[in-house]
């Protein structure tokens, strides 16, 4: 399995060695490293710094990856409280590359890169295109969004170094994709899965044959095995799940190798853990929980024990393509009621907010998340209230208008509102259920 | 001179009316007239029935969203160009309708029953007057039936 897959030749690409390391090896390279990291945000980060001095810990008491329990764990909404650049351990001088991510009210998430960032971010890349089995030779057709994402230029910097030929098309014209991977012989793609999907159905409608297309790097939304063995056997492709998120680095904390048994974390970068969800306490290997992620070497903005609130699990033993760095099952579900549309990280709370900004009171409402010809779609179902109603259709219209223009505006995507009638949505005890996911296919 | 209506939102789903009109059925009160504006999302149901109060109270108990408005009752010479005599002094008057709906007349008088929403109420009771259009009471309404 393992020979002629990495390269034409059959050789084997140096940027993915740590894969390899035994390990004894490895954990010695991570616990060095996580000192330094711990020592860095300490020293530079005041809600590191503060956040450990209430919990009496200092940098030298981590002196086994165990002791990294002992740390206090970061939010997403510290990055929103600390924005645009409280998270900073490096000076403006130091830091050449900003992104920028949605975050849970108007505000984005800011994450900063210095050089050796951007080195480890690419090197990252590289590995999770060897992985997927792409090399030297190969034309790669980038569908990710270029710009404040990380995943265009991500996969773009990876793919280069990799010494693949990339086609920085960035997202969207489905007619053009298609011309392009026809006529550039494009053998890879990227870009989100649901993505693909759609350009499958309108390549068959067009009669448009895939080409040389041999492989797709799809990441930036959850997606299921089911999802993977239709697109592999309506396309003749192989499928790759990679795993990013930007507070961590962006793309590249993990993928699929070519046994597709699960996503090797590049854990000599980022350490995982697993936790349980609601005390936070960590779990055996094996079992299932939140996933954790320390960064190891990043610089402008380390992150200690993130909380992704992506829930999943360590797999044991070894994997059949021989790396040894650990493998994750694949991400079906989340701690938190967050989900991603269409690459966009979207929350329940969101949602709220405009319905509030419109009609003063929070009415019920359910958010069903569909997948239509590929396309994800959200539909926000509202229920009519007695304060809201009027006797005039043009008036429940623009009610209709206001509503869907509000979400939009908070979500950043498009949405489908549509009125019922009250008492309709279920209720739940204790914490609502807002969001009825029916994407798997 | 006011006839009140009530109005309900309806979802565009099947057995979305019924619901609705089970309500009132079970609360015993008689529906006398009633209109559907629908439009590809939801509808409104337009009701005038006998007793709006009774009928109100079980529509709310049952979890049903409930508007009142007023309507106005007209009288227009059930004959052919009847209607129109009566929508020209409405034009004439710089009358602007909303909506309107027949309202059934059971007993022959020769005479048919509109029930009409204008934009402003106010105005529009003013100047049917002085046309000599006035509307009917809710009681000289059901005294049609």
């Amino acid at each position: 399995m393992k020979t002629g897959w990495n390269d034409p030749a059959g050789g084997f690409h140096p940027a993915s060695a740590p894969d390899y390391l035994p390990p004894k090896r490895l954990r010695e390279v991570q616990l060095q490293r996580l000192r330094a990291v711990v020592a860095r945000a300490y020293e530079r980060v005041e809600l590191f710094r503060s956040r450990m001095d209430r919990l009496g810990v200092e940098p030298h008491d981590v002196r086994a990856l165990e002791d990294l329990a002992r740390l206090p764990f970061t939010v997403k909404t510290d990055l929103r409280d600390t924005y645009p650049f409280g998270l900073f351990a490096s000076p403006m001088e130091e830091v050449v590359r900003l992104h920028a991510s949605s975050g849970t009210t108007g505000k984005p998430i800011v994450v900063a890169y210095t050089q050796s960032d951007l080195a480890v971010w690419t090197e990252v890349m590289v590995r999770t295109f060897v992985a997927c089995g792409i090399h030297r030779g190969d034309v790669l057709q980038n569908a990710y969004g270029y710009g404040l994402f990380t995943g265009g230029l991500g996969a773009h910097q990876g793919a280069e170094a990799l010494g693949a030929t990339v086609i920085p098309i960035s997202g969207g014209n489905t007619e053009r994709q298609l011309m392009v991977l026809q006529d550039f012989g494009v053998t890879a793609i990227c870009c989100t899965p649901s993505y693909f999907l759609h350009l499958l159905e309108r390549a068959r409608e067009a009669k448009v044959p895939l080409g040389k297309l041999r492989v797709g790097v799809f990441g930036a939304e959850p997606w299921s095995d089911a999802m993977r063995r239709h697109i592999q056997a309506e396309s003749g492709i192989r499928a790759h799940d990679i795993y990013g998120l930007s507070e961590i680095t962006g793309p590249g904390v993990g993928a699929e190798c070519e046994a597709q048994d699960g996503l090797h974390i590049f854990e000599d970068h980022f350490f995982p853990e697993i936790v349980d969800p609601e005390t936070g306490a960590p779990l055996p290997e094996g079992e299932e929980g939140e996933l954790v992620l320390t960064t190891l070497s990043k610089q402008a903005m380390p992150m200690i024990r993130y909380r992704t609130r992506d829930v999943t699990r360590i797999l044991p033993g070894p994997c059949a393509c021989g790396r040894t760095v650990r493998r994750i099952e694949r991400i079906g579900r989340r701690s938190d009621d967050m989900f991603v549309l269409r690459g966009v990280n979207v929350f329940p709370s969101q949602v709220e907010t405009a319905l509030l900004q419109v009609e003063g009171a929070l009415p019920h409402y359910a958010i069903v998340l569909t997948r239509e010809k590929g396309l994800d779609e959200m539909e926000v179902k509202v229920e009519v209230t007695r304060e809201v109603f009027s006797d005039s259709v043009r008036a429940l219209e623009a009610l209709h208008a206001r509503l869907a223009r509000a979400i939009e505006q908070v979500v950043g995507l498009r949405v489908k509102v549509t009125l019922v009638e009250p008492r309709t949505l279920a209720r739940s005890e204790g914490k609502a259920k807002r969001v009825q996911d029916l994407r798997s296919l | 001179m006011r006839v009140t209506q009530l109005s309900l939102f309806v979802e565009n789903r099947r057995g979305a009316v019924r619901t609705a009109i089970d309500v009132i059925a079970k609360a015993g009160v008689d529906v006398a007239s009633l209109s559907l504006a629908d439009t590809s999302e939801f509808g409104i149901l337009r009701l005038v029935v006998r007793d709006p109060a009774r009928a109100r109270t079980a529509l709310e108990g049952a979890g049903v969203v409930v508007n009142e408005a007023e309507v106005m009752a007209l009288e227009v010479d059930d004959r052919a160009g009847g209607l129109a005599e009566a929508l020209a002094a409405v034009d004439q008057a710089g009358l602007e309708i909303e909506y309107l709906y027949a309202f059934p007349t059971l007993r022959p008088s020769g005479r048919a029953v509109l029930l009409v929403r204008f934009a402003d109420e106010a105005q529009a009771r003013e100047a049917l007057v002085a046309a000599g259009l006035t509307p009917l009471s809710a009681e000289e309404l059901f005294e049609r039936r």
